[in-house]
């Protein structure tokens, strides 16, 4: 005999709007650059660009995975690299040493990246804030211990993935950067409509208060542990794609923390907690890369001094400023209330933007 | 018309460190029933509220909701069978506008999915007259309106239970009667309230009956006047410097 309050103003309906003008345009566009780089090995992309893709790509997903983690559910993991080796070496495990082929393995990796994430999650969990974030790079170089340590994964010598033998070189690259291309629309997708649920109103809500989100119904917890559970699984995802273009497992280079540190530094110059900030970060992060990479021990510095900037000038990343502080939102996630007065009781004349709220009504608090 | 218990609580005690902030508490609440509580700072009002809510775990004791044992149901769980909870001290999700806030209460403890849970918060906001703000970011609000938002939270979520912890402190005069409005539209529709509040006068006016504790003590239970008026409340409660007619100041 729960009283519900809709009973009473049944007949107010709530339109709500999850999508605009600019997220239309944003979809569409979505759509005409995917279709023109899936199209692009066949006429205007050369196999040194597609290799160039492929690493951008990898780094898209890993920004949105980190994005997903820290700046939606809040929870600011520097162990990431963990389930770039596990994607990685999973590959190499199933595909070759199972012999389970390219695409049985890829599937493979990815179930297994999870289920270590599920089940380190009962040991992270006891953590939070800056102990959590220790403690996921002390999982990291566990787990990074445990792999070298088995002699059929190469001990710490690292191992090669075959499965492309036999392929031309020229073949293999497209077909990693197509697998590259499907794994960047899928990761960003999944993360887009899982923020767009009410799971990831949840995330939100346990992020900024854990405490009045649990008392508003929502599973902290089990919250958690879905957001852990997919971004682990997206970098094992770029762990794996990272095993297909070099071909060559190292331990010291997958497992290396610098992949998070990368990560980190992707979604604050793009724009924590937005769907468009990580792969805005990821293109800077590549182009800095690229074409300054190579003054060596300074191309670390200069990184560190953007990154300082960035969060002191200008917190919301590089989208912060390109969208307006938001205004502009290509791949909302948000509920916008699009008719917050059409109430026949309503009889005041505040409008939806205005900062007061009124003030005679017998309904106010 | 037997009244029938909605919440009972048996011998509930909790210390934090050598701080007993609940002692042997022992009480029920009748539903539809408008309970108050009172009592001075550090007496363990907001504790009680907290492992009513499922926040902190008691020490000893148990807890029942609608006949059934609640007492190791975790604070979602609680959430989900109708027991709301207002802060004394706001904690709105800050980054998210005010109409998604409130429907995470619609959403997740309200078990209203898709457009109901739209308008059950829809709802929430126009009871608590949130709804010209339903936009704005939750960071952004004002006392009073932070306030509201947690009314509004708590009304979305459908309860049976409604927990109120000092939803008029920090109120002026003038916003108080509306408030004591809104709390009375609820009670109308059914909903059992359970309100600490430390101004007096409106919870009285308000209230089925009144607890006051102290120390984490229940020190008188009833008729919201009769309390009021009991000299150990008057004197733990009102303070020291009292004279209440039978030459007992300290």
């Amino acid at each position: 005999m729960s009283v519900t309050l809709s009973d009473s103003t049944a007949a107010n309906r709530a339109r709500v709007q999850r999508s605009t003008r600019a997220s239309l345009v944003g979809l569409v566009v979505s759509i005409i650059v995917v279709a023109a780089l899936a199209y692009g090995p066949y006429a205007f992309l050369s196999k040194g660009n597609q290799q160039n893709l492929t690493t951008l790509f990898i780094y898209i997903i890993l920004g949105t995975m980190w994005n997903l983690l820290a700046g939606y559910a809040g929870m600011v993991s520097i162990g990431q690299q963990a389930f770039i080796g596990i994607g990685a070496y999973g590959i190499v495990y199933a595909a070759d040493i199972l012999g389970l082929g390219l695409w049985i393995g890829l599937v493979l990796a990815l179930v297994i990246s999870g289920i270590v994430a599920y089940l380190v999650s009962f040991l992270a969990f006891r953590l939070s804030g800056g102990y959590f974030a220790i403690g996921t790079w002390v999982i990291a170089e566990v787990i990074y211990l445990i792999t070298t340590q088995f002699d059929t994964l190469g001990a710490g010598a690292g191992i090669s993935l075959t499965t492309f033998r036999g392929y031309k070189p020229e073949i293999r690259i497209a077909v990693v950067y197509w697998i590259a291309l499907a794994a960047v629309v899928v990761a960003v997708a999944v993360t887009y409509l899982l923020l767009r649920s009410r799971l990831g109103a949840g995330f939100t809500a346990v992020r900024d208060d854990a405490t009045a989100a649990a008392t508003l119904g929502v599973n902290v917890t089990r919250s958690r542990r879905i957001a852990w559970v997919v971004a682990a699984m997206g970098c094992g995802l770029a762990g794996t794609l990272l095993a297909m273009t070099t071909l060559n497992v190292q331990p010291g280079s997958v497992f290396k923390i610098q992949w998070t540190a990368f990560m980190i530094f992707i979604v604050i110059i793009g724009g924590i907690g937005t769907i468009e900030g990580p792969i805005i970060g990821a293109i800077v992060f590549y182009a800095l890369e690229r074409y300054v990479g190579d003054v060596g021990f300074w191309y670390l510095v200069i990184l560190g001094i953007i990154a300082i900037a960035m969060v002191l000038f200008l917190p919301k990343g590089l989208w912060g400023l390109i969208s307006r502080g938001g205004r502009l939102q290509l791949f909302p996630t948000g509920l916008r209330l699009a008719t917050p007065l059409a109430t026949p009781l309503a009889t005041t004349t505040s409008s939806p933007t205005s900062g007061t709220p009124p003030t005679t009504s017998a309904e106010d608090l | 018309m037997a009244e029938s218990e909605l919440l009972s609580v048996h011998g509930l005690s909790k210390k934090f460190g050598r701080v007993i902030t609940a002692d042997d508490v022992t009480f029920d609440v009748h539903e539809g029933e408008a309970f108050g509580i009172v009592g001075p700072n550090g007496a363990g009002k907001s504790t009680l509220l907290n492992l009513i809510g499922g926040v902190i775990d008691p020490d000893a004791g148990r807890i029942e909701f609608g006949g059934r044992d609640i007492t190791r149901l975790k604070a979602a769980n609680r959430a989900k069978v109708g027991i709301a909870r207002s802060f004394q001290i706001p904690r709105p999700f800050v980054d998210m506008t005010v109409f998604e806030n409130v429907y995470v209460g619609s959403s997740f403890a309200g078990g209203t999915r898709g457009q109901h849970g739209y308008d059950r918060a829809y709802a929430a906001l126009e009871t608590t007259g949130l709804l010209s703000l339903a936009e704005t970011p939750a960071g952004q609000l004002r006392l009073l309106d932070r306030k509201r938002l947690e009314l509004a939270r708590a009304l979305a979520t459908g309860p049976r239970l409604i927990l109120l912890d000092e939803i008029a402190g920090g109120l002026t005069e003038k916003e108080i009667p509306p408030l004591i409005d809104t709390i009375r539209g609820l009670l109308a529709s059914g909903v059992t309230v359970v309100w600490i509040e430390h101004i007096v006068h409106a919870l009285v006016s308000v209230v089925d009956r009144l607890m006051c504790l102290a120390e984490g003590r229940i020190l008188a239970i009833g008729d919201p006047h009769e309390v009021m008026r009991s000299p150990e409340v008057i004197e733990v409660y009102l303070g020291t410097t009292f004279d209440i007619g039978e030459g007992r100041a300290s």
